[in-house]
């Protein structure tokens, strides 16, 4: 069964061509380089976002770098998924949202007046905590965002490549047609994954993408994800300390601050923010003292 | 000693036989809660006997002298004794089928804007208003449909769609009259329109903000969230709506008896003057010319409880379907 | 450390995106058109009246007795006193039955029972308010006479699918964890219902029968064959006919006399403007209450 199998697909790594029609370069692998002089992708200053009157997080400053798996832990409430969602503007359909600081993308200003909103989410794919697959075939599903962004050439071509990229492809090429809905959990979850994966971004957001899974299932998407750092910059949102040692190349510890506002406490390489930790309620987190 | 001891005995007991007395108080009386409230819900289920079983019965006299055929008849002159449905029949169907076509398409599209589109505070305004449309007493739009809509149908509509869609049979010369099957369609609309917004905005609330979620992260814009993941998954909701809207339409009496001319004929040209089954049960049913006349009013009735029944029953199992294949 | 804006990853629309963020643009433009077309159809429907039968409110407009045949003189008070004795005869009819069926419904009833009843209000919310008229006629009219009572009937035919439904969706917001605490705690069913459910959903039931009142109020069919023969003077007795305002509006309408039909505007406007009054304060306090009680 290819959930617990780790073996690549048959043949060279497939490389992931941005489509002509988009001016960015053809993306080079970087799958062999060093992971020392990383490209930034995002950087954050001083970033807050308050609800209305209610603040959810301030002073976040860290900067999220290319092909590298970033995780955001800490208790639950201090601001994670809040920040996660502001990497693809999703908190904009939220009316009261207001964001402050400055939240640059390989260098643009995302909240300025002339960034395209609808552009961010094509670029930075998001993933939810429950899987929500669209009630249409499978097929339809990891197709749906390509056709309207007119890929229509050899689309089923895409589809397969994101379907076999999210290790979905042997289990369901004979079903394509059939719904969505009758997949597992996991399948489901790993069938968002695909989807995302068919507009080719360039970063992929994951907000707890496994606390809704079994065991199995987790562990299935955890291996994805370190296939996926290697093409996408990913940034992953868990309560789940021991995946974020397992997946992730840096960590962000969040919790709350003395104004019981949620902030970034410490960010490091998660070797180093396991082992040694600066600050003593990382200490404490991560020891299992609290939280 | 031993008095204490029976006078506390006696205490347990008389607090055992309170707990046993309350527990067959409150046992009857939820017996009784029960028996008085099935009898409200059977007491609703028997109405809807007793309205098909007394329209029946009414119609009977027409029933035993016309058959089924009663609906195909044309002619309704009492003193001659002759009366047949279809001019009111064919007047219900075609002013409710056409008020249905231009309020459907109107209706999703406010039931979009307040559902989707429109900030929170701009629908909490303009969501009351539209239906407050719907709260207008039939009796009032009768009255303005004669004094507004009429005269300007007849001076303003009729010359101008005669000439661009005169090639259709339903669109005729212009009439010196406004009062017509075409001005009723005009009222019906005002009055569906707001109850396909309200109803379609209530179905479209009900997609999990999860999946617009999933596809607003795909890159999608509104509009193909909408079309991809909002409409598909509310087409059964959506059908529903408008099938209502039909049966509102279909049952509307006191303001097409203002408008539509109660002509007892079945023209295809719109803007000449026509009937309705309810409109004529409102003009002739207070003074019936003879028992057959009233029996075939009641017959007329029959056939729009029918309508009702089927529209309001194919209503229900389009939302039930939805609801067990979602 | 601050990089510099890299050309190749603007967030400036690329590709169709333009384009398809126009039409997603249009179709918003549609829909808000579609939308201020409906409001503007409200506006001249509301004004329109106004112009016609503002002017016509007057004291005596409010208390004076019907106006005779000519429609000059006279105003509408005994037809409004007979609305409102019809809407409360009505709603003491149909607020226990609405309440009663919904409760059955949703607290006591079996699946299949419950969609049966549900099926049942459906097909009587649906119901024209024509054919009940017509049915109240052979139900009662017939065997006795045209009076109140007769007509408070059929207007309650009219009221309980209202309030019976608007009753359903308020008793499925009381949490279930509620009705189990009280279980678990060994109160009796009974006490359960009509003490812990009821009383959270009191608010929704009395805004839906208040906006099920208004909209008997301004039905014509229901009255028209039940309640519409009677004199120029107040009358209340309800074994008797009495005047109301939609009857009246429509026997004015009717004449051919232009005062009889200013009046006849005049007390349109009164009926549409209260209705639309109650209806928008009545909807007020319910978006209030729900947002207070944080639903």
């Amino acid at each position: 069964m290819s959930l617990t199998e780790t073996t690549p697909p048959e043949g060279p790594r497939p490389r992931v061509h941005l489509s002509t029609f988009d001016t960015t370069a053809v993306r080079d692998d970087r799958i062999d380089v060093a992971p020392v002089a990383r490209e930034t992708v995002f950087d954050a200053t001083n970033v807050a976002v308050d609800y209305g009157f209610v603040r959810a997080i301030e002073a976040v400053t860290m900067s999220i770098y290319r092909n590298e798996a970033t995780a955001l832990i800490g208790p639950s409430g201090c601001g994670k998924s809040t920040f996660l969602r502001c990497l693809n503007r999703m908190n904009d359909s939220i009316p009261s949202f207001k964001f402050s600081g400055r939240l640059l993308y390989h260098g643009h200003d995302m909240y300025d007046r002339r960034a395209n909103r609808v552009e961010v989410r094509r670029r930075i794919g998001m993933v939810f905590q429950k899987p929500n697959p669209f009630p249409k075939s499978i097929y339809d599903n990891v197709a749906w965002a390509p056709r309207n962004l007119g890929l229509r050439d050899n689309l089923a071509d895409r589809v397969e490549r994101a379907l076999r990229e999210a290790v979905l492809w042997d289990e369901v090429k004979d079903r394509l047609r059939t719904s969505a809905l009758g997949l597992s959990g996991g399948q489901q979850q790993r069938l968002c994954i695909a989807r995302a994966i068919a507009v080719e971004p360039d970063v992929i957001l994951l907000d707890e993408p496994a606390s809704a899974l079994d065991p199995i299932s987790t562990a299935s998407i955890e291996d994805l994800i370190h296939r996926l750092k290697q093409h996408y910059t990913i940034v992953i949102v868990t309560h789940n300390m021991q995946q974020a040692a397992r997946v992730a190349d840096r960590t962000a510890f969040f919790s709350l601050d003395e104004h019981q506002v949620g902030t970034l406490i410490e960010y490091d390489m998660t070797e180093k923010l396991f082992s040694a930790p600066a600050d003593s309620r990382t200490l404490d987190y991560v020891s299992g003292r609290f939280g | 000693m031993s008095s204490l001891a029976s006078s506390a005995t006696d205490a347990v007991h008389l607090q055992r036989t309170r707990i046993v007395r309350l527990n067959r108080f409150d046992a009857r009386a939820d017996r009784l809660l029960r028996i008085v409230l099935l009898a409200a819900g059977v007491l609703i289920c028997l109405l809807l006997v007793a309205i098909t079983y007394q329209l029946i019965h009414g119609a009977s006299l027409a029933i035993s002298r016309y058959g089924i055929g009663f609906i195909g008849r044309t002619q309704w002159i009492p003193n001659l004794k002759e009366f047949g449905a279809w001019p009111e029949l064919y007047g219900t169907l075609i002013t409710s089928v056409f008020s249905l076509i231009f309020a459907t398409g109107l209706g999703i599209a406010i039931g979009l804007f307040l559902s989707m589109l429109a900030p929170r505070s701009v629908a909490a305004v303009v969501g009351p208003l539209v239906e407050m449309l719907a709260a207008i007493p039939s009796i009032v739009i009768g009255l303005i449909g004669v004094y507004l809509i009429a005269p300007f149908v007849r001076s303003t509509l009729e010359a101008p769609l005669h000439s661009a869609f005169g090639f259709l049979p339903f669109f005729g010369p212009a009439e010196p009259v406004g009062n017509s099957l075409f001005t009723g369609i005009l009222v019906l609309t005002i009055m569906v329109l707001p109850i396909i917004a309200a109803l379609t905005r209530d179905v479209f609330l009900t997609v999990p903000q999860e999946l617009r979620d999933g596809a607003e992260a795909l890159g999608a814009t509104r509009w193909e969230v909408i079309r991809g993941v909002v409409l598909p998954t509310t087409v059964s909701g959506v059908t529903a709506s408008c099938m209502l809207g039909f049966g509102r339409a279909c049952g509307e009496a006191i303001a097409l008896a203002f408008v539509v001319g109660g002509a007892p004929n079945a023209p295809s040209d719109l803007f000449k003057a026509g009937n309705t089954l309810a409109a004529m049960i409102v003009n002739q049913f207070s003074e019936p010319v003879n028992a057959l006349h009233l029996s075939s009013m009641f017959y007329l009735a029959l056939v729009l409880l029918a309508l009702e029944l089927m529209v309001n029953l194919i209503a229900r199992v389009v939302t039930r379907g939805a609801r067990r294949a979602w | 450390m601050s990089a510099i804006a890299d050309p190749a990853h603007a967030l400036t629309p690329s590709g169709n995106l333009v384009r398809r963020q126009f039409v997603s643009r249009l179709v918003l433009a549609g829909a808000v058109g579609a939308a201020a077309l409906a409001v503007a159809v409200l506006g001249i429907l509301v004004f329109y009246t106004g112009l016609k039968g503002a002017g016509q409110l007057s004291l005596t407009f409010f208390t004076g007795q019907l106006p005779s045949y000519n429609g000059v003189g006279g105003g509408l008070g005994p037809a409004l006193v007979g609305t409102i004795e019809l809407s409360l005869f009505a709603t003491v009819i149909a607020l226990p039955i609405g309440v009663m069926t919904a409760l059955f419904v949703s607290e006591f009833a079996r699946p299949r029972v419950a969609a049966v009843l549900e099926t049942a209000l459906d097909l009587m919310a649906g119901m024209p308010s024509i054919i009940i008229g017509v049915f109240v006629v052979l139900l009662i009219v017939d065997n006795f006479q045209q009076s109140v009572i007769a007509a408070a009937v059929a207007l309650s035919m009219v009221e309980v699918p209202l309030i019976a439904r608007a009753t359903l969706v308020s008793l499925s917001r009381v949490p279930k964890p509620l009705r189990e605490a009280a279980d678990a705690l060994g109160v009796a069913r009974w006490r359960i219902t009509l003490g812990v459910v009821l009383p959270t959903s009191a608010n929704s039931i009395l805004t839906a029968t208040v906006l099920a009142v208004a909209r008997a109020a301004g039905e014509t069919a229901p009255i028209l064959f039940t309640c519409s023969v009677f004199t120029q003077a107040y009358a209340v007795n309800p074994l008797h006919s009495v005047p109301s305002m939609p009857v009246e509006i429509l026997t004015l309408a009717e004449s051919e006399y232009p005062a009889a039909i200013s009046k006849a505007w005049g007390a349109a406007f009164l009926l549409m403007f209260t209705i639309l009054i109650v209806n928008i304060c009545a909807r007020l306090w319910l978006n209030r209450s729900r947002r207070k009680r944080g639903l």
